[in-house]
């Protein structure tokens, strides 16, 4: 049986779940290093692929399609993030000149 | 073979990811992200969920790294900028994301997640089984999604037409 998704029995869940660790405590640690926003949000998109990795490797394992539901609409949520978060970066590149976030202090009281 | 692929991809994404934050150059970094995209398109494609794979390279290799290398041409940034953060900096946040991790390992070692006697079959991530899911009980959400891309769109047109509509008030108020 289980002949349609071989992974099923020749990998345990649990290497996706240090997958996934390892891929999101990447893109945390990229978050805290760089300075750069353009490079921070593309952290952000690595983490989001983390979770979604999870969630699509949980819904094969249970056998539940909510789980790759929720990876779509997680896409989109992440899709419409980037549009946004890159239009407000081009915007801050018009007034500062730079998207370094060590330079984008202005609300520091 | 599975576990020969599987083991592939996990140290292609791995090692692609830790590439997008040690490169310096911002391009370099993007394109490291595609290579780690794709190598996740192929853990979906490994655990049956066809519809996520091709969903995951339209849109993130497609769409949105597209819309970070266009911004990083349109602003010029495509070169390696000087390091303003301190070595102190970089160590730190290298540390709290090891720490994570190790944290994260220590809650999730002793998990035990048997396959259930329905994922038998395996079908669920075809696109007719998603898109009778998608369509008949997650249809709601479905509707908000096509909502909050409208807003999304608004917004990015608003934020990058502001400095025009500046120009064009500061030239009538001349």
């Amino acid at each position: 049986m289980n002949s349609a998704i071989p992974v099923l029995q020749a990998i345990p869940i649990d290497n996706y779940l240090w997958l996934s660790a390892i891929l999101f405590s990447i893109g945390v640690a990229g978050v805290l290093m760089r300075r750069n926003a353009i490079v921070l949000l593309m952290c952000i998109e690595l983490m989001l692929n983390a979770v979604n990795l999870l969630f699509t490797a949980f819904s094969t394992y249970l056998g539940d399609a909510s789980g790759q539901i929720m990876v779509f609409f997680i896409m989109v949520v992440a899709a419409a993030e980037a549009s946004v978060g890159l239009a407000i970066l081009v915007m801050i590149y018009r007034n500062h000149k730079t998207v370094d976030v060590s330079f984008l202090d202005k609300l520091r009281g | 073979m599975v576990a020969f692929l599987f083991y592939l991809l996990s140290a292609v994404s791995v090692l692609c990811a830790l590439l997008v934050l040690l490169m310096r150059n911002p391009v370099h970094s993007v394109l490291s992200l595609i290579i780690a995209f794709f190598a996740i398109a192929g853990h979906y494609v490994l655990l049956n969920a066809q519809f996520l794979a091709i969903v995951h390279v339209i849109v993130y290799a497609g769409a949105i790294m597209v819309l970070f290398l266009f911004v990083l041409m349109i602003l010029n940034l495509n070169k390696a900028a000087p390091p303003y953060q301190t070595t102190l900096v970089k160590v730190m946040g290298a540390i709290a994301g090891g720490l994570l991790l190790v944290t994260m390992v220590a809650s999730l070692k002793h998990s035990a997640i048997q396959p259930v006697a329905g994922a038998e079959d395996g079908q669920i991530g075809l696109v007719k089984n998603l898109g009778k899911a998608l369509f008949t009980e997650y249809v709601v959400p479905f509707e908000i999604s096509s909502i909050l891309f409208l807003a999304a769109m608004v917004g990015a047109v608003t934020l990058g037409m502001r400095n025009k509509k500046d120009n064009s008030s500061a030239i009538t108020h001349l």
